[in-house]
C-alpha cells in the first residue's frame, strides 16, 4: 500500500516537473510546479515527516510560489518567448548551453539509476515518533545547527533588504 | 452456508462510521454556509433599521435556497480572453482549500452514538499532530484560488482586485501564525484535540482556563488576521462593491460565483471555528462537554461568526494602503510582542 502510494506520488512529481520545463504558458509551469510541491510533500510524509511535508507547503507552495505566481502575472507574458524572432547569436550561446547541460544531466541520470534499490519502510512507530517530532526538530534546530539556522535568517533579511533598495531606485 | 457480513471486505463498523462523519461535516459546512448568507442578510437588515427577507419561508429562512437556485439557472459566462483551464479551475481551488481547511478541526469529544457503535467514535474527520499547521498550509493554498480569478479574468479590475488580496493574505498570515504559535507555546502542542483538553477545568471554581483570558492581545491579534484572511470587512477593499465592481469574481457568474461566495463563508467558518479551538475552550463547556459537546462548539462558533458580521456592517471599510500599513506596521510588531511575552512567562511561571 505504501509502495502504491511512492510510485503514484513520484509519478505526479516527475510528470508535474517535466510540465514545468515544457509547458509554453509561464502561469501553466507555476501551477504544474505547485502540484509538483504538492506530491513532494506527500512523499515527505510516506517518509513519516509530517512536520516537514507541513512545513514544505506553507514555505514553498504557499509563500515562494506566490512570490513566483506575482512575477509572471506582473510581466504579463502569455507564452514564452518565440525562438525564431531571437538574434542568431542568442541562439547560439543557448544551445551551447543545452548542450552541457544535458550531458552533465544525464551522467547524473546514469549515476542515480545505478544506486536504484528498494527502500522499506520501517514500521516501528516509537524510532518513527521520536525522529519526527517536532520537538525534537526545534531542539535539533535551535542547538545543533544554530549557527546554520542564523545565517540563513540573516541571508533571507539581506535579500529582502536588497529587493526593497533596488525597487526604490528605480522609482 | 454462513452469511457473509460486511467484515469480510475489510468493511469495518468503525470506517462506515467515519465515511457517515464525514458526510454530515460537509452537509454540515454547507448548510451554515446557507444559514450564514440568512444571517448576514437578516442582521444587516437590522443593523439598517429594517426587517431583511421576510417572504420565502419562516423569517426568510428559505432565502439562501433561493438565492443557489436562481444562481443555478444563470448562464454560466466566460469571457472570450480567459484563459479557459484557469478560470475553471480558480473556483475549484478556492472551495476546496476551504473544506479542506476543516477537516483537522474536532468539534466534540467521543461519541458511541448512544451505544450504536462498538468503538468511540471521536468527532473530527482526521487527527492529525500538526493540525495548527495543516489549517495554516490550506489557507495559505487558498491565495491560489483567488489570485488565479484574477488573472484568468483577463480584465483589469479582477487582475487589480485578485492581486491586492493576495498580497493582504499574505501579508496578514504572518500576524496570523504569529498568534497562532504563542498558542502552541502555551500549550505545548500542535494538535487540536490537545489543545483544547488543556483548556479543561476552571479557576476559583466558574472561570473556564480558557487561553482567551491569557492571551488577550493574542486573540485579538488572531480574529483581526482571521477577518483579513477572510477578506471580509473592514479589510474587504479587494472586493468592495464600489471600487472595483466586484474585484476578482467579476467576470464570474452562475455557480462559479456561489462558489466563492461558499468558500468565503466557510473559510469564516473555519477561522472562527480555529478560533474556539485555541482561545474559547472549543466544545468544552460548564457541563455534558463529553456528549453534547458539538453543541457548546456550535454555539461558540456562531457567536465569533455574529461578531463577523455585526462588524461587516457596522465599521468602515478599510483603504487598501491603510490596511497593508495596519499589517505590517501594527499588527506585525504587535504579534511578535505578543510571542516574546508568552515565552517569557511560559519560561518563568514554568
Amino acid at each position: 500500500m505504501d509502495l502504491v502510494t511512492f510510485y503514484i506520488l513520484a509519478a505526479i512529481t516527475v510528470l508535474a516537473s517535466i510540465g514545468v520545463v515544457s509547458s509554453r504558458n509561464p502561469m501553466h509551469s507555476v501551477m504544474l510546479l505547485i502540484v509538483s510541491f504538492g506530491a513532494l510533500a506527500g512523499l515527505y510524509v510516506l517518509l513519516d515527516a509530517p512536520f516537514t511535508a507541513v512545513t514544505q507547503i506553507i514555505v514553498y507552495a504557499g509563500a515562494i510560489m506566490v512570490l513566483f505566481l506575482f512575477v509572471v502575472m506582473l510581466l504579463n507574458q502569455h507564452k514564452e518567448d518565440d525562438p525564431e524572432a531571437m538574434p542568431a547569436s542568442l541562439v547560439r550561446i543557448n544551445s551551447r548551453g543545452f548542450v552541457l547541460l544535458s550531458v552533465l544531466l544525464a551522467v547524473e541520470l546514469a549515476v542515480a539509476l545505478s544506486r536504484i534499490g528498494i527502500t522499506t519502510f520501517t514500521t516501528d512507530a516509537g524510532a518513527v515518533a521520536s525522529i519526527s517530532s517536532v520537538a525534537r526538530i526545534g531542539t535539533a534546530l535551535f542547538t545543533t545547527h544554530a549557527f546554520a539556522f542564523e545565517v540563513t535568517s540573516v541571508l533571507i533579511l539581506v535579500s529582502m533588504v536588497g529587493a526593497v533598495v533596488i525597487a526604490r531606485r528605480e522609482h | 452456508m454462513s452469511q457473509l457480513t460486511l467484515a469480510d471486505f475489510g468493511i469495518s463498523q468503525s470506517l462506515i462510521a467515519h465515511l457517515v462523519l464525514i458526510f454530515v461535516v460537509f452537509q454540515a459546512l454547507v448548510l451554515t454556509s446557507a444559514f450564514m448568507v440568512w444571517m448576514e442578510r437578516k442582521v444587516c437588515a437590522y443593523i439598517q433599521d429594517r426587517e431583511g427577507p421576510n417572504r420565502v419561508g419562516p423569517a426568510g429562512l428559505l432565502q439562501p435556497f433561493a438565492d443557489v437556485i436562481k444562481l443555478v439557472f444563470k448562464e454560466d459566462l466566460r469571457p472570450k480572453a480567459a484563459d479557459t483551464f484557469l478560470f475553471m479551475i480558480a473556483p475549484i481551488i478556492s472551495t476546496a482549500t476551504a473544506f479542506a481547511a476543516f477537516s483537522v478541526v474536532p468539534f466534540g469529544g467521543e461519541t458511541t452514538l448512544f451505544g450504536l457503535l462498538d468503538q468511540p467514535l471521536r468527532l473530527e474527520v482526521t487527527d492529525v499532530n500538526v493540525a495548527v499547521l495543516v489549517i495554516f498550509a490550506v489557507a495559505s493554498m487558498g491565495i491560489y484560488g483567488i489570485v488565479l480569478a484574477g488573472w484568468s479574468s483577463n480584465s483589469k479590475y479582477s487582475l487589480l482586485g485578485g492581486l491586492r488580496s493576495a498580497a493582504q493574505m499574505i501579508s496578514y498570515e504572518l500576524s496570523y501564525g504569529l498568534a497562532l504559535a504563542a498558542v502552541i507555546m502555551l500549550a505545548g502542542s500542535l494538535s487540536l484535540r490537545e489543545i483544547v483538553t488543556n483548556q479543561a477545568g476552571t479557576w476559583w471554581g466558574f472561570i473556564p482556563k480558557w487561553y482567551v483570558f491569557l492571551q488577550p492581545l493574542g486573540f485579538f491579534i488572531y480574529m483581526t488576521a482571521g477577518v483579513a484572511e477572510t477578506n471580509r470587512a473592514p479589510f474587504d477593499f479587494p472586493e468592495a462593491e464600489q471600487e472595483l465592481v466586484a474585484g476578482y469574481h467579476t467576470e464570474y457568474s452562475s455557480m462559479s460565483f456561489a462558489l466563492f461566495f461558499m468558500a468565503e463563508y466557510i473559510n469564516m467558518v473555519t477561522v472562527s471555528a480555529v478560533a474556539t479551538s485555541l482561545y474559547l475552550g472549543g466544545w468544552l463547556g460548564p457541563f455534558a462537554s463529553g456528549t453534547i459537546g458539538w453543541v457548546w462548539f456550535m454555539a461558540k462558533v456562531l457567536l465569533i461568526l455574529f461578531f463577523y458580521v455585526w462588524m461587516r456592517w457596522t465599521l468602515p471599510r478599510y483603504r487598501y494602503d491603510q490596511l497593508m500599513e495596519f499589517g505590517w506596521k501594527w499588527l506585525l510588531p504587535a504579534a511578535v510582542l505578543n510571542l516574546i511575552a508568552t515565552a517569557a512567562l511560559v519560561i518563568w511561571l514554568g
